[in-house]
Order: C-alpha cells, then sequence, then structure tokens
C-alpha cells in the first residue's frame, strides 16, 4: 500500500494512460478516439512534469539571494530534507520535462487538430463517424471495384 | 563506375552550418510553398528545397567519410544541456537516401499530383511533404532522443494530411488517413514513455550521454521498461509485424508523391531509429537487449517476411499487394539487423537501401500507370504493357529486382543477407530468406504476367503512357536498380560505413 502511495504520481499517470488507450480502442466513434488519443497523450505530460517535481521545490525563476522571497522560499522546505542533502537557499524543480511536455502538447494539439479535420472530412464524405458503419461502406466499394470488370 | 570516391569528389565543401540547413532548407520551403500563389510555383519551391537538402546532405557524406562524425550544437549550446546533431556513417546514409527520394518524388509529382488532387490545393499538398521530409532530415541527423520524437511527428502529421488528401480519388483514403493517425500517434507517445524512463533515470536525453550512463546503470527495471516502450513505439511507425495495420491503407490511397516517398523513407527512419536505440543508445551486453533481438525482433521479423509475402499474393489490388510486400521486407531489413554482426548489419542496410529503390521504382510506375488509368485491382492493368511500354519497363525492373533477379540491385541485397546468416551460423535465418524470396517470386510474377502476357478484356479503358516528367524519374530509377545491380560499390560502401558507425566494437 505505501507502495502506491509513495507513487501516486505513477499510478495516476498509468490509470489516465490506459483510460486513454483503451477509448481508442474500443469505441467506434473517431471524435471519442480523438478523444482518448488526447487523454492517451496528457497522460504522458503528467508522467514528465511528475518526474521534474522537486518536493518543496519552486519554479526556476532565479531570485535574488538577498531579497525577502528568498527567505520566505526557503523557509517553505522541509527540515529534514534540508538536513539530508545539505541545500542553502532555495531549491527549484526541474524545469527541462516542463519544457519537453511544452513541445509534446504543440505536437498533441496539432495531431488533434489534423485528426478532427480528417473526421469532419469522413463525416463529409460518409455521412457518418462511426467506424463500423463506415468499415461496410468501404468493404462495399471494395467489393463493388471488383465486379465491374 | 560510381563509387564512394567519385561521391564525394562531387560532394560540395562542408559548410560549417550544413547539418541543421539540410533541416531548415525543406522547413523554410514549407512556408514559401504554402503561401505561394499557383501550384506551378509550389512544385518549383519543392523541387528546389528538395534539391537543397539533398545537396547538403551530399556534402555531409563527402565529410563523414573524409573525417568522421559530424557534431552540430543547435545554437551553439554544447550537450548535453543543449541539442546536438550527430551525422555519422549511419546517419549520413539516411541523410542521403531520405534526400535523393524527396528529390525523385518531388519532380516526379509535378504531372502526377494534377491527376490526384484539386489545382488549388497543391500548394498545400507541397507545403506538407516538405514538412514531412524536413522531419524525416531531422530525425536522421539529431543526436537527441527527444528532439527525434518532435521530427517523427513533424513528418508524420505532413504523411497523415497527405494521405488524407488522396479523398479526391477514393473516399477510403479518409479512413485510411484516420488509422494511420491514429497508430503512428500512439507509437510516438509509446516512444515519448520510453524516452521519458530513460530520462527518471539518467537524467539526460543526449544519446552519446544516454549510453555513456545507461552502460552504468546495469540490468535496470526502469531502463527495461523505457527499452521497451521505445521499440514498441518505434515498432508500430516502422511497420514491424504485427504492428503494421497501418500501412496497406495509407499506402493504398494516398495520393502517388506521398506513397513514393514514404514507401522509400517513412518506416526506414523508424527502422533506423529502432536500430540506433538497440545498438547505440542501450548497452551492448546487456541481457535484455540480447534476449529482444533474439526472441522477439528475429522471430516476428521471420513472420513478417513469410506471413506477409504470403499475404501479398492473394491481394487483388496492386499497391496493395506492393504495400504488403513492404511489411515483408522491412522483416528482412530487421533479419539482417538482428544478426548484431558488422556483415548482418552491413546486410540489412543495403537491403533497406535497395528495398527504397525498388519500391520507389515501383510505385512510381504505378502511379504514372494510373494517371491514366483511375484502376486499383491487378486485373484492371491487364496487357498495360502494350499501351504503357515505357511504364511497363521501369515496372518489370523494379519487379524484378524485388524478386531478386540476377542482375538487379534486388538479387545482390537478397545475397548479402544469406551470406550473412550464414556467416553468422543463423541457418534458420538463412532459411527464412530463401523462402521469403521465393514467396516474392509468386507475387511479383503474378504482376508480370497480368501486365505483360495477359490481354486487356475488350472495351475496357486503355492505359496511356505516363508525361515525360512522369517517366523520367521512374526511367532514372529503374536504370540504377539495374545499374547498382552490377556495380553495387557505392550503395555497398554507404551500408558498410553505417553498420560501422552503428556497432563500433562488434564482431
Amino acid at each position: 500500500m505505501s507502495f502506491i502511495l509513495l507513487h501516486f504520481n505513477y499510478v495516476a499517470v498509468a490509470i489516465l494512460m490506459m483510460a486513454g488507450l483503451f477509448v481508442v480502442v474500443s469505441s467506434s466513434n473517431l471524435i471519442k478516439r480523438m478523444i482518448g488519443l488526447a487523454i492517451f497523450q496528457t497522460s504522458t505530460g503528467l508522467l514528465y512534469i511528475s518526474l521534474g517535481k522537486v518536493s518543496s521545490g519552486t519554479a526556476a525563476i532565479t531570485v535574488d539571494a538577498a531579497s525577502p522571497e528568498k527567505q520566505a522560499l526557503a523557509n517553505h522546505l522541509d527540515p529534514a530534507y534540508v538536513a539530508q542533502y545539505g541545500v542553502a537557499g532555495v531549491v527549484y524543480s526541474n524545469p527541462l520535462p516542463h519544457v519537453l511536455i511544452l513541445t509534446a502538447i504543440v505536437v498533441g494539439v496539432a495531431t488533434l487538430a489534423v485528426g478532427l479535420a480528417i473526421a469532419v472530412r469522413v463525416r463529409e464524405a460518409f455521412g457518418s463517424v462511426e467506424a463500423d458503419e463506415i468499415e461496410v461502406l468501404s468493404r462495399l466499394e471494395s467489393a463493388q471495384a471488383g465486379s465491374q470488370a | 563506375m560510381i563509387s564512394f570516391e567519385t561521391l564525394y569528389a562531387a560532394a560540395p565543401a562542408l559548410t560549417a552550418h550544413a547539418p541543421v540547413l539540410m533541416v531548415a532548407g525543406p522547413l523554410i520551403a514549407a512556408c514559401v510553398a504554402a503561401l505561394s500563389p499557383t501550384a506551378r510555383t509550389s512544385w518549383m519551391i519543392s523541387v528546389t528545397g528538395s534539391m537543397f537538402a539533398a545537396w547538403m546532405a551530399l556534402a555531409i557524406t563527402g565529410e563523414v567519410a573524409r573525417h568522421g562524425a559530424v557534431d552540430y550544437y543547435i545554437g551553439g549550446f554544447a550537450p548535453p544541456l543543449g541539442i546536438a546533431f550527430y551525422i555519422d556513417g549511419l546517419g549520413a546514409m539516411m541523410a542521403l537516401l531520405v534526400s535523393s527520394a524527396g528529390v525523385m518524388a518531388s519532380i516526379y509529382s509535378g504531372h502526377s499530383l494534377a491527376a490526384e488532387v484539386r489545382a488549388e490545393k497543391h500548394t498545400h499538398v507541397q507545403a506538407a511533404f516538405l514538412l514531412c521530409q524536413a522531419g524525416l532530415l531531422g530525425l536522421v541527423s539529431t543526436g537527441d532522443a527527444f528532439n527525434a520524437f518532435v521530427f517523427l511527428e513533424v513528418s508524420s502529421i505532413g504523411a497523415y494530411a497527405l494521405v488524407a488528401i488522396g479523398e479526391k480519388r477514393d473516399r477510403r483514403a479518409l479512413p485510411a488517413a484516420f488509422n494511420y493517425l491514429i497508430m503512428g500517434t500512439i507509437g510516438a507517445t509509446l516512444y515519448v514513455i520510453g524516452i521519458g524512463f530513460l530520462y527518471a533515470a539518467t537524467g539526460t536525453l543526449n544519446m552519446a550521454d544516454l549510453s555513456a550512463r545507461l552502460a552504468t546503470l546495469g540490468d535496470s527495471s526502469v531502463v527495461q521498461a523505457g527499452f521497451a516502450f521505445i521499440v514498441v513505439g518505434l515498432g508500430i511507425k516502422a511497420a514491424m509485424f504485427p504492428l503494421h495495420g497501418w500501412l496497406p491503407g495509407a499506402y493504398s490511397f494516398g495520393p502517388s508523391l506521398i506513397v513514393i516517398f514514404l514507401a522509400a523513407t517513412a518506416t526506414k527512419t523508424s527502422i533506423y531509429l529502432m536500430a540506433r536505440f538497440i545498438f547505440d543508445v542501450f548497452p551492448d551486453g546487456a541481457a535484455f537487449g540480447r534476449n529482444f533481438i533474439a526472441w522477439v525482433l528475429a522471430p516476428l521479423a521471420a513472420t513478417a517476411a513469410i506471413v506477409c509475402s504470403i499475404q501479398a499474393t492473394f491481394e487483388r489490388e496492386i499497391r496493395r499487394i506492393l504495400a504488403f510486400s513492404s511489411v515483408a521486407q522491412v522483416g528482412l531489413i530487421l533479419l539482417g539487423l538482428s544478426l548484431a554482426t558488422i556483415l548482418g548489419a552491413s546486410a540489412g542496410l543495403f537491403y533497406l537501401m535497395a528495398h527504397a529503390l525498388m519500391k520507389m521504382t515501383l510505385f512510381m510506375a504505378v502511379g504514372g500507370l494510373a494517371i491514366s488509368l483511375p484502376a486499383r485491382r491487378l486485373d484492371d492493368f491487364a496487357g498495360v504493357a502494350r499501351d504503357a511500354p515505357w511504364s511497363a519497363t521501369a515496372f518489370a525492373a523494379g519487379a524484378l529486382s524485388l524478386a531478386g533477379a540476377p542482375l538487379t540491385l534486388g538479387f545482390l541485397a537478397k545475397w548479402r543477407l544469406l551470406e550473412a546468416a550464414l556467416n553468422a551460423g543463423q541457418i534458420w535465418i538463412a532459411a527464412t530468406v530463401a523462402i521469403a524470396s521465393l514467396l516474392t517470386l509468386l507475387y511479383v510474377g503474378r504482376m508480370l504476367e497480368a501486365i505483360f502476357f495477359r490481354s486487356a478484356p475488350a472495351g475496357a479503358p486503355r492505359a496511356v503512357e505516363a508525361p515525360v516528367g512522369v517517366l523520367a524519374p521512374v526511367l532514372v530509377l529503374a536504370g540504377l536498380n539495374i545499374w547498382f545491380g552490377l556495380d553495387a560499390s557505392l550503395p555497398e560502401q554507404l551500408a558498410g560505413a553505417g553498420a560501422k558507425a552503428l556497432l563500433a566494437g562488434a564482431p
């Protein structure tokens, strides 16, 4: 139990990931599939961001060493943590994962946009966004192409 | 006689920024093409952008051959903090392959697009094509694992849109593109998750740095999980059996421009990245890596080579035959790489280049015929050789090469593979290659029989010879299939340099 509690961020990531993937695989509605895909991609964001979090760490914006903000931030730190790692002053969270995920979010939004645009065109061409109906229509078309010649 | 020496004697001197210019060139050209006023100008921009990238790739290949791997720090920030481009023999080979495929496809697109896509869409098609090309070039030159993901997605998003644009000819292009998008995105996301695990374990994203730090970690379970995610993710992108579900649809319904480009490069670059991870980034001696190669990669690749060849034999649509054949050939490439010897890897890479060349020839010839004969089924192409002898001849050259007829590139490629497998003592791999080659003969025979020896049914629509702009690149590629079959020193040296870069220190 304590293992799960200690790794609750990963548990949340795994649940989101599987939920997203399940929606993608199980639903036949193209829009729902895109939603599932978006959830799946978001779970990666959570994975990265939670990796970069340092407990009681603050955003990676340097503060003036003499400023009262620095004192206030330093006071937030857990004394046990300070004793263990011997930190003096402010602790920052790792900013790199945030930057990476910013990029991944942009990629995700672009994919979502292209996917939804294709779904719109599918609806215009087939009159449906249900994958199984489209499948039937497509098969019919393949069969017709066969019988013409 | 084209050899490495003549190639890099012709290579322009490397400007300091060639690696980044190679990627930025098509990227900038994509923006210009999207804004260009007419279809014609966008085509010219596309050809110029692709040629510029090929010129840079040639410069890099020359530089790598003379002075070893090229390092380029983006913005002057040194790794591991900054993003670095790192192009060694393998990267140079891939860059040359991708950019020359880009040049051929863009020249070809001048006429073929007009038949397949509405004229007002051409500017956007060319822009997406250039984006796709820039993404793939970036993918093979980057030395940063996360950067590779971004380039992978840049190229893929371009490809999804391009497959969907095939709807003018056949509306089934749309569900095919959607399926491709879903599968591709799942693959890319799994890859990112894997990279996340590696980052958690090592705190770095630079491939060289990752490799050094992973070597000290041993069989950590985090690293193993990362390995699994990365391999499965890239396996989807590389259409590794049984993750190839997206490929036949995308290849059958996309416009010829993108199909020939994807067939020559898209799965190949993912194979490249996978090989890079398996052999370069992950420690060589790691048990999980060796087990994966022996118990997952090689058996699946062998299954693909056999099962998909059989499936290709039973398909009725010509492009689907070629698509399933692609999955089978990906299996053969992976079989070569799975030998994990210098000989095996260079045979695999040689096969990779050979397959790119022959599949490009085949899809180009089919696309050229389809301009006047908008048919899909093999039976509709019956007797085409009489109406369009040049296209049919080019098709035959590609098909014979695919089947491994002597005096063609395909023969040499299969021979190298057999030789490497026997040399490594893997009799069953050699047997698989032989059986797959025989099966290839079946479906190649079926295609050639229909095109050359059957006569068209009375009243059936007849094909017209493809226009010169389409025919020229097809014939050049068909000629190369034969040329390299007689004198393979260029692809051989490229593959050898690639294998050495991939397996530094292996037997």
